[in-house]
Protein backbone atom coordinates (compact mmCIF):
# COMPACT_ATOMS: atom_id res chain seq x y z
CA UNK A 1 0.00 0.00 0.00
CA UNK A 2 1.41 3.64 -0.93
CA UNK A 3 0.46 6.11 0.77
CA UNK A 4 1.13 10.40 -0.60
CA UNK A 5 2.52 12.60 1.82
CA UNK A 6 3.28 16.34 1.99
CA UNK A 7 5.51 17.31 5.24
CA UNK A 8 8.52 19.72 5.79
CA UNK A 9 12.11 18.54 6.15
CA UNK A 10 14.73 21.06 7.09
CA UNK A 11 12.73 23.91 6.07
CA UNK A 12 11.52 22.48 2.32
CA UNK A 13 8.19 21.48 1.47
CA UNK A 14 8.81 17.81 0.49
CA UNK A 15 5.79 16.14 -1.28
CA UNK A 16 6.71 11.97 -2.29
CA UNK A 17 4.40 8.68 -2.08
CA UNK A 18 6.11 6.06 -0.19
CA UNK A 19 5.34 2.46 0.92
CA UNK A 20 2.95 2.45 4.46
CA UNK A 21 5.78 0.58 5.30
CA UNK A 22 8.57 2.69 4.90
CA UNK A 23 10.22 3.85 8.44
CA UNK A 24 10.86 7.43 8.68
CA UNK A 25 14.63 6.55 8.52
CA UNK A 26 14.45 4.82 5.07
CA UNK A 27 12.39 8.06 4.08
CA UNK A 28 15.12 10.32 4.85
CA UNK A 29 18.09 8.20 3.79
CA UNK A 30 17.10 6.52 0.79
CA UNK A 31 14.08 8.97 -0.75
CA UNK A 32 15.65 12.06 0.27
CA UNK A 33 19.16 11.24 0.32
CA UNK A 34 19.89 12.65 3.57
CA UNK A 35 22.21 10.22 5.05
CA UNK A 36 23.70 11.99 7.87
CA UNK A 37 20.87 10.19 9.73
CA UNK A 38 22.43 6.92 10.82
CA UNK A 39 20.53 4.14 11.65
CA UNK A 40 22.14 1.47 13.98
CA UNK A 41 19.54 -0.73 16.19
CA UNK A 42 16.91 -0.55 13.95
CA UNK A 43 14.59 -1.02 17.51
CA UNK A 44 15.31 2.35 19.29
CA UNK A 45 17.82 1.65 21.32
CA UNK A 46 21.07 3.44 20.17
CA UNK A 47 19.41 7.06 19.77
CA UNK A 48 21.95 7.26 16.39
CA UNK A 49 18.62 7.85 13.51
CA UNK A 50 17.65 10.71 16.03
CA UNK A 51 15.62 13.34 14.15
CA UNK A 52 13.29 16.20 15.17
CA UNK A 53 9.54 15.73 14.41
CA UNK A 54 7.70 18.93 15.07
CA UNK A 55 10.76 20.44 17.92
CA UNK A 56 10.72 17.49 19.40
CA UNK A 57 13.54 14.25 19.55
CA UNK A 58 12.35 11.27 17.84
CA UNK A 59 13.62 7.42 16.68
CA UNK A 60 12.86 7.93 12.96
CA UNK A 61 13.67 3.90 12.83
CA UNK A 62 10.22 3.80 15.01
CA UNK A 63 8.28 5.91 13.12
CA UNK A 64 6.45 5.09 9.32
CA UNK A 65 7.13 7.83 7.05
CA UNK A 66 3.21 7.53 6.41
CA UNK A 67 2.40 8.89 9.82
CA UNK A 68 4.25 12.29 9.23
CA UNK A 69 1.86 13.97 6.53
CA UNK A 70 1.67 17.45 7.31
CA UNK A 71 4.81 17.34 10.29
CA UNK A 72 8.24 19.21 10.45
CA UNK A 73 10.91 16.98 10.43
CA UNK A 74 14.44 18.66 11.26
CA UNK A 75 17.54 16.65 10.43
CA UNK A 76 21.32 17.16 11.25
CA UNK A 77 21.88 18.46 7.56
CA UNK A 78 18.83 21.03 8.88
CA UNK A 79 21.19 22.05 12.36
CA UNK A 80 24.38 22.64 10.13
CA UNK A 81 24.73 26.48 9.34
CA UNK A 82 25.18 26.52 5.15
CA UNK A 83 28.75 27.60 6.07
CA UNK A 84 30.66 26.31 8.80
CA UNK A 85 29.34 24.57 12.02
CA UNK A 86 26.81 25.11 14.85
CA UNK A 87 28.31 26.14 18.10
CA UNK A 88 27.49 22.20 19.11
CA UNK A 89 29.29 21.09 16.05
CA UNK A 90 32.39 23.10 17.08
CA UNK A 91 32.30 22.04 20.25
CA UNK A 92 32.17 18.71 19.51
CA UNK A 93 35.15 18.85 17.10
CA UNK A 94 36.85 21.21 19.50
CA UNK A 95 36.60 18.84 22.60
CA UNK A 96 37.29 15.76 20.77
CA UNK A 97 33.91 14.44 21.18
CA UNK A 98 33.74 12.25 18.32
CA UNK A 99 36.30 9.18 17.54
CA UNK A 100 34.29 7.12 14.25
CA UNK A 101 31.23 9.54 14.14
CA UNK A 102 28.60 7.02 13.87
CA UNK A 103 26.89 8.37 16.72
CA UNK A 104 27.46 12.09 16.50
CA UNK A 105 24.82 13.07 14.33
CA UNK A 106 22.06 11.72 16.84
CA UNK A 107 24.21 13.24 19.97
CA UNK A 108 23.73 16.59 18.39
CA UNK A 109 20.56 16.56 17.56
CA UNK A 110 19.09 15.48 21.40
CA UNK A 111 21.87 17.73 22.12
CA UNK A 112 19.97 20.31 20.48
CA UNK A 113 16.57 19.92 21.96
CA UNK A 114 18.39 19.81 25.02
CA UNK A 115 20.07 23.20 24.92
CA UNK A 116 17.19 24.70 23.14
CA UNK A 117 15.26 24.12 26.44
CA UNK A 118 18.06 25.02 29.03
CA UNK A 119 21.05 27.09 28.25
CA UNK A 120 22.22 26.10 31.37
CA UNK A 121 21.96 22.39 32.05
CA UNK A 122 24.26 20.83 34.87
CA UNK A 123 26.37 17.93 34.29
CA UNK A 124 23.58 15.48 35.31
CA UNK A 125 21.27 17.08 33.30
CA UNK A 126 22.93 16.21 30.23
CA UNK A 127 24.19 12.87 31.07
CA UNK A 128 20.24 12.54 31.36
CA UNK A 129 19.26 13.85 28.05
CA UNK A 130 21.86 11.80 26.25
CA UNK A 131 21.11 8.58 27.97
CA UNK A 132 19.23 7.22 25.52
CA UNK A 133 22.50 7.90 22.90
CA UNK A 134 25.06 4.88 22.71
CA UNK A 135 28.29 6.06 21.69
CA UNK A 136 30.72 2.55 21.19
CA UNK A 137 34.39 4.47 21.30
CA UNK A 138 34.92 7.73 21.75
CA UNK A 139 33.66 7.92 25.42
CA UNK A 140 30.52 9.70 27.12
CA UNK A 141 33.24 12.27 29.07
CA UNK A 142 34.35 14.37 26.20
CA UNK A 143 30.75 14.42 24.87
CA UNK A 144 29.38 15.44 28.04
CA UNK A 145 31.97 18.26 28.30
CA UNK A 146 31.22 19.20 24.51
CA UNK A 147 27.45 19.92 25.40
CA UNK A 148 28.62 21.95 28.16
CA UNK A 149 31.04 23.78 26.00
CA UNK A 150 28.02 24.70 23.71
CA UNK A 151 25.85 25.64 26.30
CA UNK A 152 28.39 28.07 27.34
CA UNK A 153 28.97 29.47 23.87
CA UNK A 154 25.17 29.80 23.18
CA UNK A 155 25.13 31.98 26.49
CA UNK A 156 28.07 34.05 25.32
CA UNK A 157 30.57 33.21 27.47
CA UNK A 158 33.86 31.22 26.82
CA UNK A 159 34.16 28.06 28.35
CA UNK B 1 10.95 -2.25 4.59
CA UNK B 2 10.70 -4.27 7.54
CA UNK B 3 7.25 -5.40 8.60
CA UNK B 4 5.25 -7.43 6.94
CA UNK B 5 2.65 -5.73 4.54
CA UNK B 6 -0.23 -4.18 6.40
CA UNK B 7 -3.02 -1.35 5.30
CA UNK B 8 -2.54 2.00 6.67
CA UNK B 9 -5.32 4.15 7.47
CA UNK B 10 -5.69 7.13 9.83
CA UNK B 11 -9.06 7.86 10.86
CA UNK B 12 -10.18 11.37 12.04
CA UNK B 13 -12.75 10.54 14.65
CA UNK B 14 -13.14 7.91 17.15
CA UNK B 15 -16.36 6.36 15.26
CA UNK B 16 -14.35 5.94 12.05
CA UNK B 17 -11.39 4.38 14.12
CA UNK B 18 -13.90 2.07 15.99
CA UNK B 19 -15.28 0.83 12.34
CA UNK B 20 -11.64 0.46 10.99
CA UNK B 21 -11.54 -2.57 14.12
CA UNK B 22 -14.62 -3.51 13.24
CA UNK B 23 -13.76 -4.09 9.35
CA UNK B 24 -10.38 -5.78 9.84
CA UNK B 25 -10.27 -8.64 12.58
CA UNK B 26 -6.47 -8.80 12.18
CA UNK B 27 -6.16 -4.54 12.62
CA UNK B 28 -4.01 -2.75 15.24
CA UNK B 29 -3.58 0.65 16.69
CA UNK B 30 -1.14 2.63 16.61
CA UNK B 31 -0.39 5.05 18.94
CA UNK B 32 3.36 6.19 19.84
CA UNK B 33 4.08 3.18 18.13
CA UNK B 34 7.65 2.72 20.58
CA UNK B 35 6.65 -1.05 21.25
CA UNK B 36 4.76 -1.27 18.57
CA UNK B 37 7.21 -0.35 15.58
CA UNK B 38 9.86 -2.58 17.12
CA UNK B 39 7.65 -5.74 16.78
CA UNK B 40 6.53 -4.95 13.89
CA UNK B 41 10.10 -4.51 12.11
CA UNK B 42 10.84 -8.31 14.22
CA UNK B 43 7.67 -9.66 12.39
CA UNK B 44 6.44 -10.52 15.86
CA UNK B 45 2.99 -8.88 15.34
CA UNK B 46 1.47 -9.21 11.92
CA UNK B 47 -1.71 -6.93 11.49
CA UNK B 48 -3.35 -6.76 8.52
CA UNK B 49 -4.22 -3.10 9.16
CA UNK B 50 -2.43 -0.72 11.09
CA UNK B 51 -4.92 2.15 12.44
CA UNK B 52 -2.57 5.18 13.40
CA UNK B 53 -5.15 7.01 16.21
CA UNK B 54 -2.51 10.19 16.34
CA UNK B 55 -5.13 12.51 14.51
CA UNK B 56 -7.96 11.53 16.71
CA UNK B 57 -9.41 14.54 18.49
CA UNK B 58 -9.18 15.14 22.27
CA UNK B 59 -7.45 12.44 23.43
CA UNK B 60 -4.18 14.27 24.31
CA UNK B 61 -5.44 16.63 26.93
CA UNK B 62 -5.28 16.47 31.14
CA UNK B 63 -8.41 17.60 32.89
CA UNK B 64 -8.47 18.21 36.92
CA UNK B 65 -11.84 16.71 38.35
CA UNK B 66 -13.91 18.01 40.64
CA UNK B 67 -12.54 15.75 43.70
CA UNK B 68 -9.38 16.26 42.91
CA UNK B 69 -8.40 13.61 40.61
CA UNK B 70 -7.74 13.69 36.29
CA UNK B 71 -8.39 12.29 33.86
CA UNK B 72 -5.27 11.55 31.56
CA UNK B 73 -6.56 11.04 27.48
CA UNK B 74 -4.59 7.99 26.25
CA UNK B 75 -2.76 10.12 23.65
CA UNK B 76 -0.69 12.24 26.33
CA UNK B 77 2.63 11.29 25.56
CA UNK B 78 4.87 10.80 28.86
CA UNK B 79 6.53 13.85 28.37
CA UNK B 80 3.54 15.83 28.34
CA UNK B 81 2.89 14.15 31.58
CA UNK B 82 5.84 14.87 33.22
CA UNK B 83 5.95 18.51 32.23
CA UNK B 84 2.28 19.11 33.21
CA UNK B 85 1.87 20.92 36.63
CA UNK B 86 -1.61 19.41 37.21
CA UNK B 87 0.03 16.18 37.11
CA UNK B 88 3.04 16.56 39.87
CA UNK B 89 0.54 17.89 41.76
CA UNK B 90 -2.01 15.78 41.87
CA UNK B 91 -0.37 12.46 41.23
CA UNK B 92 3.39 13.07 42.22
CA UNK B 93 3.36 9.30 41.83
CA UNK B 94 2.42 9.15 38.02
CA UNK B 95 4.87 11.80 37.21
CA UNK B 96 7.55 9.73 39.12
CA UNK B 97 6.90 6.58 36.84
CA UNK B 98 6.87 8.39 33.97
CA UNK B 99 10.39 9.42 34.68
CA UNK B 100 11.07 5.77 34.21
CA UNK B 101 10.11 5.11 31.14
CA UNK B 102 12.85 5.33 28.41
CA UNK B 103 14.78 8.15 27.28
CA UNK B 104 13.60 11.53 26.29
CA UNK B 105 12.88 10.61 22.79
CA UNK B 106 10.86 7.75 23.83
CA UNK B 107 8.98 9.52 26.07
CA UNK B 108 8.20 12.30 23.27
CA UNK B 109 6.34 9.66 21.17
CA UNK B 110 5.26 7.26 23.49
CA UNK B 111 1.58 7.63 25.01
CA UNK B 112 0.12 6.87 28.41
CA UNK B 113 -2.51 4.67 26.43
CA UNK B 114 -0.12 2.86 24.55
CA UNK B 115 1.91 1.60 27.76
CA UNK B 116 -0.97 0.73 29.53
CA UNK B 117 -2.70 -1.21 26.59
CA UNK B 118 0.50 -2.84 25.83
CA UNK B 119 1.19 -4.32 29.68
CA UNK B 120 4.47 -5.47 29.73
CA UNK B 121 4.38 -6.62 32.68
CA UNK B 122 8.11 -4.89 34.13
CA UNK B 123 6.53 -1.43 32.21
CA UNK B 124 5.84 1.85 35.02
CA UNK B 125 3.02 3.25 34.23
CA UNK B 126 0.50 -0.31 34.54
CA UNK B 127 2.14 -0.46 38.13
CA UNK B 128 1.57 3.08 38.49
CA UNK B 129 -2.10 2.64 37.51
CA UNK B 130 -2.72 -0.10 39.78
CA UNK B 131 -1.37 1.67 42.75
CA UNK B 132 -3.12 4.91 42.45
CA UNK B 133 -6.39 2.96 41.70
CA UNK B 134 -6.76 4.43 38.81
CA UNK B 135 -10.29 3.29 36.52
CA UNK B 136 -10.16 3.21 32.68
CA UNK B 137 -12.05 4.19 30.02
CA UNK B 138 -12.78 1.37 27.12
CA UNK B 139 -15.05 2.31 23.90
CA UNK B 140 -16.60 -0.46 21.90
CA UNK B 141 -18.54 -0.74 18.88
CA UNK B 142 -21.76 -1.37 21.32
CA UNK B 143 -20.98 0.92 24.46
CA UNK B 144 -17.99 2.56 26.74
CA UNK B 145 -17.57 0.58 29.59
CA UNK B 146 -15.29 1.13 32.56
CA UNK B 147 -13.13 -1.04 33.97
CA UNK B 148 -10.32 -0.64 37.29
CA UNK B 149 -7.12 -0.70 36.64
CA UNK B 150 -6.41 -3.72 38.95
CA UNK B 151 -9.12 -5.76 36.98
CA UNK B 152 -7.14 -4.23 33.10
CA UNK B 153 -4.29 -6.59 33.47
CA UNK B 154 -4.54 -10.37 32.38
CA UNK B 155 -0.92 -11.33 31.64
CA UNK B 156 2.03 -10.43 30.00
CA UNK B 157 1.11 -8.24 26.81
CA UNK B 158 -2.63 -9.29 27.03
CA UNK B 159 -5.34 -7.14 28.99
CA UNK B 160 -8.81 -7.05 28.64
CA UNK B 161 -9.84 -4.88 25.79
CA UNK B 162 -11.55 -7.08 23.12
CA UNK B 163 -10.13 -7.31 19.90
CA UNK B 164 -12.85 -4.37 18.55
CA UNK B 165 -12.16 -1.53 21.77
CA UNK B 166 -10.14 1.15 22.56
CA UNK B 167 -8.59 2.56 25.80
CA UNK B 168 -9.59 6.18 25.37
CA UNK B 169 -9.11 7.85 29.23
CA UNK B 170 -7.74 6.86 32.63
CA UNK B 171 -8.71 8.51 35.52
CA UNK B 172 -7.38 8.78 38.53
CA UNK B 173 -9.40 9.80 41.56
CA UNK B 174 -8.92 12.52 44.26
CA UNK B 175 -7.89 13.04 47.07
CA UNK B 176 -4.11 13.83 46.13
CA UNK B 177 -2.38 10.96 47.56
CA UNK B 178 0.76 12.64 49.51
CA UNK B 179 2.13 8.84 50.80
CA UNK B 180 3.56 7.82 47.41
CA UNK B 181 6.63 5.53 46.60
CA UNK B 182 8.30 4.61 43.81
CA UNK B 183 11.53 2.60 42.94
CA UNK B 184 13.05 0.54 40.30
CA UNK B 185 16.07 -1.38 39.05
CA UNK B 186 17.52 -1.45 36.07
CA UNK B 187 20.87 -2.49 34.47
CA UNK B 188 20.68 1.02 32.50
CA UNK B 189 18.26 4.58 32.77
CA UNK B 190 15.79 3.91 30.91
CA UNK B 191 15.84 0.50 30.29
CA UNK B 192 12.77 -1.66 31.60
CA UNK B 193 12.90 -2.63 35.15
CA UNK B 194 14.65 -6.38 36.16
CA UNK B 195 11.94 -5.64 38.98
CA UNK B 196 10.76 -2.17 40.69
CA UNK B 197 7.79 -1.26 43.04
CA UNK B 198 5.11 1.84 43.44
CA UNK B 199 3.39 2.18 46.58
CA UNK B 200 0.41 4.61 48.20
CA UNK B 201 0.16 5.12 51.94
CA UNK B 202 -3.17 6.81 52.86
CA UNK B 203 -3.05 8.25 56.41
CA UNK B 204 -6.04 7.79 58.66
CA UNK B 205 -5.72 11.06 60.26
CA UNK B 206 -3.45 13.66 60.55
CA UNK B 207 -0.37 12.57 62.63
CA UNK B 208 3.09 11.06 61.76
CA UNK B 209 3.45 8.19 59.55
CA UNK B 210 -0.05 6.92 60.88
CA UNK B 211 -1.81 4.87 58.03
CA UNK B 212 -5.21 3.64 57.27
CA UNK B 213 -4.75 1.82 53.93
CA UNK B 214 -1.57 0.68 52.02
CA UNK B 215 -1.51 -0.62 48.58
CA UNK B 216 1.84 -1.74 46.96
CA UNK B 217 2.11 -3.30 43.55
CA UNK B 218 5.10 -4.72 42.02
CA UNK B 219 6.80 -4.85 38.69
CA UNK B 220 8.53 -7.16 36.97
CA UNK B 221 7.68 -9.53 39.58
CA UNK B 222 5.02 -11.12 37.72
CA UNK B 223 3.21 -11.46 34.87
CA UNK B 224 0.79 -8.10 35.48
CA UNK B 225 1.60 -5.58 38.12
CA UNK B 226 1.46 -7.50 41.10
CA UNK B 227 -0.47 -6.43 44.02
CA UNK B 228 0.69 -6.99 47.12
CA UNK B 229 -2.32 -7.57 49.34
CA UNK B 230 -0.25 -8.94 52.23
CA UNK B 231 2.68 -6.63 52.78
CA UNK B 232 0.23 -4.00 52.50
CA UNK B 233 -2.03 -5.35 55.33
CA UNK B 234 0.68 -5.42 57.64
CA UNK B 235 0.88 -1.30 57.18
CA UNK B 236 -2.79 -0.94 57.79
CA UNK B 237 -3.51 1.42 60.83
CA UNK B 238 0.50 1.17 61.84
CA UNK B 239 3.26 3.74 62.63
CA UNK B 240 6.25 3.14 59.91
CA UNK B 241 9.13 2.64 61.33
CA UNK B 242 12.17 1.19 59.74
CA UNK B 243 11.43 -2.42 61.39
CA UNK B 244 7.85 -2.76 59.94
CA UNK B 245 9.04 -1.56 56.22
CA UNK B 246 11.64 -4.50 56.31
CA UNK B 247 8.81 -6.68 57.75
CA UNK B 248 6.79 -5.34 54.66
CA UNK B 249 9.57 -6.03 52.23
CA UNK B 250 9.67 -9.74 53.82
CA UNK B 251 6.47 -10.17 53.06
CA UNK B 252 6.41 -8.65 49.70
CA UNK B 253 9.12 -11.01 48.53
CA UNK B 254 7.66 -13.88 49.43
CA UNK B 255 4.12 -13.40 47.76
CA UNK B 256 5.19 -11.93 44.41
CA UNK B 257 5.20 -14.42 41.80
CA UNK B 258 8.64 -13.70 39.51
CA UNK B 259 9.71 -15.69 36.91
CA UNK B 260 13.85 -16.57 35.51
CA UNK B 261 14.42 -14.97 32.04
CA UNK B 262 17.50 -13.73 30.61
CA UNK B 263 17.95 -10.06 32.55
CA UNK B 264 17.50 -11.75 36.10
CA UNK B 265 16.65 -15.03 37.81
CA UNK B 266 13.32 -15.05 39.39
CA UNK B 267 15.70 -15.19 43.37
CA UNK B 268 17.11 -11.99 42.49
CA UNK B 269 13.85 -10.11 41.66
CA UNK B 270 12.24 -11.76 44.58
CA UNK B 271 15.34 -9.88 46.51
CA UNK B 272 15.12 -6.56 44.75
CA UNK B 273 10.64 -6.57 45.56
CA UNK B 274 11.52 -7.31 49.17
CA UNK B 275 14.47 -4.34 49.59
CA UNK B 276 12.42 -2.02 46.78
CA UNK B 277 9.56 -2.29 48.88
CA UNK B 278 11.20 -1.62 52.30
CA UNK B 279 12.31 1.61 50.62
CA UNK B 280 9.05 2.68 49.03
CA UNK B 281 7.37 2.36 52.03
CA UNK B 282 9.52 4.33 53.83
CA UNK B 283 9.30 7.10 50.97
CA UNK B 284 5.73 6.87 51.79
CA UNK B 285 6.22 7.69 55.12
CA UNK B 286 8.09 10.69 55.16
CA UNK B 287 6.65 11.87 52.21
CA UNK B 288 3.55 11.68 55.04
CA UNK B 289 5.54 13.07 57.27
CA UNK B 290 6.71 16.46 55.83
Amino acid sequence: MSVALRLTVNSRTVERTVSARRSLAEFLREDLGLTGTHVGCEHGVCGACTVLVDGRSARSCLLLAAQLDGATVTTIEGLTPGDGLSPLQAAFRDCAALQCGFCTPGMIVTAHELLAEDRAPTRDAIREALSGNLCMCTGYVNIVRAVERAAAALRGERA
Amino acid sequence: MKPAPFTYVRPKSLAEALGCLDDDGDAKLLAGGQSLVPLLNMRLVRPTTLVDINALPGLATISPTPDGGLVIGALVRHTDLLASPLVRERTPLLAAAAAHVGHRAIRNRGTVGGSLAHADPAAELPAAAVALDATLTIVGPAARRTIPARDFFVGPLVTALEPREMLTEIEIPGPVQRGWGFAEMARRAGDFAIAGVAGIVTPAAPGRGRSSTARLVAFGAGDTPLRLPGAAALLAGQPIDRALARAAGDVAARECTPRDDVHATADYRRHLVGVLTEQVVLDCAARLGS
